[in-house]
């Protein structure tokens, strides 16, 4: 247990100031963890006022009125949406998990360019900090997607907001570049392609989206910048541009930033359910091959986001086709992941429920997700709550637990304390049902008709807004226990073994928490990396 | 199967108000038919094995299966099957929402921020939006400001107005009555506000009710003012019958009393405060409401005309 001498990457440099410089990819998974989490924070208050402002229609005396009127309602709509995607759920598995496992899993010291992943951070946080000033400045209420000509009209520090979303997506990529890179160049001897394991196959794949597609998102956002501040004509309809153009390059990038997002909690998964079923992974191959096919195809669905924006019928066709061929390889991933629960000895710690609570969650998003891809029902849905929940139940429900999963799995190797199992149990109880409390209702109200990015609606959808509101506090209270047993284990928790869950992959073959540079020896890789036999 | 369609598609969608709305909605019930399926195999697969190979203790051996080309071949094409079938089906939908018929009656409809106006061949102007019951109509869209969306939950339509060109729905309603119109692109302050009504009406009643619109003009001063307040939308944010607030203030009973502002001043309520509020609804904020104002400008919108046949029609709600 621990390192023969007692020293590993926390307490190897003292001092506060010795993390804000240092280029150990531990340590700088850290400083992500530690901002990232706060951003989460001030997007989730943001989400609760939402979710109260919403609790009645606004002509009940007292309730549901409380952001006064529709401009303050659309800006903090606008700041929780940009926080959640940009600053949180975007950087969230890559810049944490990412950073912090992904040399340890394929046997590497740190990764390829150590500066160029502390200078990742810094640019980050740069953009994360022009964002924050914007509030503070001129509220923007463009809503996280800045769709013109409204974006180019409205008030607000929309430019430093645009500006700050490109400072980040710099960041995105060169934390993509700074992986790919470092799963090429870095393996340890023997760790051929096909024996890393599947979390960094997804971080990898991830990686490629970024590097690919980021760059689109920043010239559109430059392209916006500009027609604002010299009124260049690419987009205003009143100087011959045109805004529906804004739309193709803006989900050009944030379609692909879907896959983004959500293909690290699909690694996450992978590793959490082979550890806790003591089995082998089914279909190695085509777990690693469909990352790497959702990546591809995913550049060519954005259209599905625009079958009523005015775009020809034959484009909507085209879209909605290659968008049922994404759900493939998905499909096969859940297949694979039930296959690997198959004749296994599955242990319910609180990482393996959230890892059975995406599965649950996942398989509502992914259904979902494909009835919005048939155009004539899309046509009906589209900007309704339907959207809503179903990117919820993606993005929060996939992604979120992900990461709350993965954090619990990794947090003993991470910190070498042990956390309390109960109350990281108890917050899965309370965040999983809240979710659904939470999410469900809005798929009946998008049915029903009710659009989204309203502050206020009609009588009828009222009950089932009450409903979702109930639910919103449900799963912050979820948070806080989960808050409170992750700073209970940082004081308190026992000290960890180096591999208190069996697992088989190299990051739990050194110690908790790991020296300084990962591995007393250089690991030699003989076989894959699930053998449970 | 069909029946078992009919019956939860229905019950979670509003009412039926085109031919095209029942289609849609039987395609909705498939697909929540066969996701109810896919989600029934997916989670209860994962319910059944995780009680069955429940971990019994830390010694317990598991089986190395690492793939089955069979399995995997199949779990690739039954979901592909599955998902070229509704794409096919969405699609000839779709292309009927799209293929604008011939002869419709045709209806111009702009959006502007934040509300609807219809313009009928005609020359008449309305807020809502009146059509005959079993005619196909074609609504063609545009908008003066920023993207609009112009939506009716009961007929399964929706299609962007897009300032700088114009794009086109259509549609053929089944029932009599009134459905909400809601605008679901994001335009900014009272994008919530942004709704109106559909009214289908008998052919009979529809061209009762254009003539009397285009007559509109031959009415006393007040009557054509009460008509304007109505179709120019003032009447979605003002109450006239009774003291309280909506959106905005009630205009009841106000003329020639104090107006009081949200800077603390007091104004006389008479033609110039009213014609004020109209045209630069930011300039003076009633006492109560928070700026900005979500009431969109008049200016340019109205004659000189029709401005004082709505003075003179406030005038009257004494
Ligand atoms: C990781 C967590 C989350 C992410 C990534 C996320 C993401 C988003 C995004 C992208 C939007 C769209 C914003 C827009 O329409 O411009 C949105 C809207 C919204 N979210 Fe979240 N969200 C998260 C968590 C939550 C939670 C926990 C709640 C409530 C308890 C919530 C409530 C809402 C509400 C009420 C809206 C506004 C919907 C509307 O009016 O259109 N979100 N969220
Ligand atoms: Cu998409």
């Amino acid at each position: 247990m621990g390192h023969a001498s007692g020293k590993n990457y926390i307490n190897e440099e003292p001092g506060l100031l010795s993390w804000f410089t240092s280029l150990d990819h531990k340590r700088i998974a850290i400083l992500y963890f530690v901002s990232i989490m706060f951003f989460f924070l001030v997007g989730g208050i943001m989400a609760l006022l939402l979710r109260l402002e919403l609790f009645a229609v606004n002509s009940a005396p007292n309730v549901g009125n409380i952001l006064k009127n529709g401009d303050v309602y659309n800006q903090v709509l606008t700041y929780h949406g940009a926080v959640m995607v940009f600053m949180v759920i975007v950087p969230g598995i890559p810049a944490i998990l990412g950073n912090f496992f992904l040399p340890l899993q394929i046997g590497a010291k740190d990764v390829a360019f150590p500066r160029l992943n502390l200078a990742s951070w810094y640019i980050f946080m740069l953009g994360a900090a022009l964002a924050v000033i914007t509030f503070f400045v001129a509220k923007v209420d463009t809503g996280w997607t800045f769709y013109t000509p409204y974006s180019i009209r409205t008030g607000g520090a929309v430019v430093m907001m645009v500006v700050a979303a490109f400072i980040m997506g710099m960041s995105s990529i060169v934390t993509g570049l700074n992986f790919i890179v470092t799963v090429h160049k870095l393996r340890a001897p023997g760790m051929s392609m096909f024996r890393i394991p599947l979390f960094t196959w997804a971080i990898y794949s991830t990686a490629i989206i970024q590097v690919l597609a980021t760059p689109v998102l920043g010239i559109t956002l430059l392209l916006l910048a500009m027609e604002r501040t010299f009124g260049v004509g690419i987009f205003d309809p009143k100087l011959g541009g045109d805004p529906v153009l804004f739309q193709h390059f803006f989900w050009f990038y944030s379609h692909p930033a879907v896959y983004i997002m959500i293909l690290p909690a699909m690694g996450v998964i992978s590793e959490l359910i082979t550890t806790y079923s003591k089995k082998t992974i089914f279909g190695y191959t085509a777990i690693a091959f469909s990352s790497i096919g959702i990546a591809a195809v995913s550049f060519f669905v954005w259209g599905h986001h625009m079958f009523v924006s005015g775009q020809s019928e034959i484009a909507g066709i085209v879209f909605s086709f290659l968008t049922m061929l994404v759900g493939v390889p998905t499909a096969i991933k859940m297949f694979n992941w039930l296959a690997t629960l198959y004749k296994g000895s599955i242990e319910f710690t609180a990482p393996m429920l959230y890892a059975l609570g995406f599965l649950f969650l996942f398989a509502i998003g992914g259904v979902t997700g494909i009835m919005l891809a048939v155009t004539a029902i899309d046509v009906h849905f589209h900007d309704t709550y339907f959207v809503v929940a179903h990117f919820h139940y993606v993005m929060v429900g996939g992604t979120l637990m992900a990461i709350m999963g993965g954090f619990f799995h990794w947090f003993p190797k991470m910190f070498g304390k042990m956390y309390s199992e109960v109350g990281a149990r108890w917050s899965w109880v309370f965040i999983f049902i809240g979710f659904n409390v939470t999410f469900f209702p809005q798929f009946i109200l998008g049915a029903k008709g009710m659009p989204r990015r309203y502050f206020d609606y009609v009588p009828e959808y009222e009950t089932l807004n009450r409903v979702s509101t109930v639910g919103s506090w449900l799963i912050t209270i979820g948070f806080l226990i989960g808050l409170y047993v992750i700073v209970q284990g940082l004081r308190k928790g026992k000290q960890a073994p180096d591999n208190p869950w069996g697992s088989k992959t190299l990051e739990w073959q050194t110690s908790s928490p790991p020296i300084m540079h990962n591995f007393d020896h250089d690991p030699v890789v003989t076989a894959g990396p699930y053998e449970y036999k | 199967m069909l029946l078992m369609n009919k019956a939860m598609a229905g019950s979670f969608m509003p009412e039926q108000g085109t031919q095209i709305a029942k289609q849609v909605d039987n395609l909705y019930g498939f697909l929540l038919v066969v996701s109810f399926i896919s989600c029934a195999i997916l989670i209860g697969g994962m319910i059944y094995f995780v009680l069955k190979y429940k971990r019994k203790s830390a010694h317990d051996k598991t089986a190395y299966i690492t793939h089955d080309t069979r399995l995997e071949v199949l779990w690739s094409a039954i979901p592909l099957i599955i998902f070229l079938v509704v794409f096919a089906w969405g699609w000839v939908l779709y292309h009927d929402m799209r293929k604008m018929p011939e002869n419709a009656l045709e209806i111009m409809v702009m959006g502007r921020q934040w509300s609807w106006t219809a313009e009928y061949k005609n020359g008449v102007k309305s807020s809502e939006i009146v059509v005959p019951v079993g005619k196909d109509v074609k609504l063609i869209l545009g908008s003066e400001d920023v993207i609009h969306s112009f939506f009716v939950p009961s007929f399964r339509i929706k299609q962007d107005a897009v300032p700088g060109r114009y794009t086109s729905l259509w549609f053929n309603a089944t029932k009599l009555g009134e459905f909400h119109v809601f605008c679901t692109e994001y335009c900014g302050t009272s994008h919530a506000a942004m709704i109106t009504r559909l009214k289908v009406v008998t052919q009979e009643e529809f061209d009762k009710w254009l003539i009397e619109e285009s007559e509109v003009g031959l009415l006393p001063i007040a009557e054509r003012g009460a008509k304007y307040f109505q179709t120019r939308a003032c009447a979605s944010c003002h109450n006239v019958d009774n003291p309280a607030a909506k959106i905005g203030p009630s205009l009841y009973q106000r003329w020639g009393k104090e107006a009081h502002l949200s800077n603390g001043t007091t104004v006389p309520f008479d033609e110039n405060y009213v014609r004020e509020s109209m045209m630069l609804p930011q300039a003076q904020l009633a006492a109560g409401f928070s700026a900005p104002s979500p009431m969109p400008s008049y200016q340019g919108q109205l004659s000189e005309s029709e401005l004082a046949a709505i003075i003179e029609y406030i005038k009257g709600l004494n």
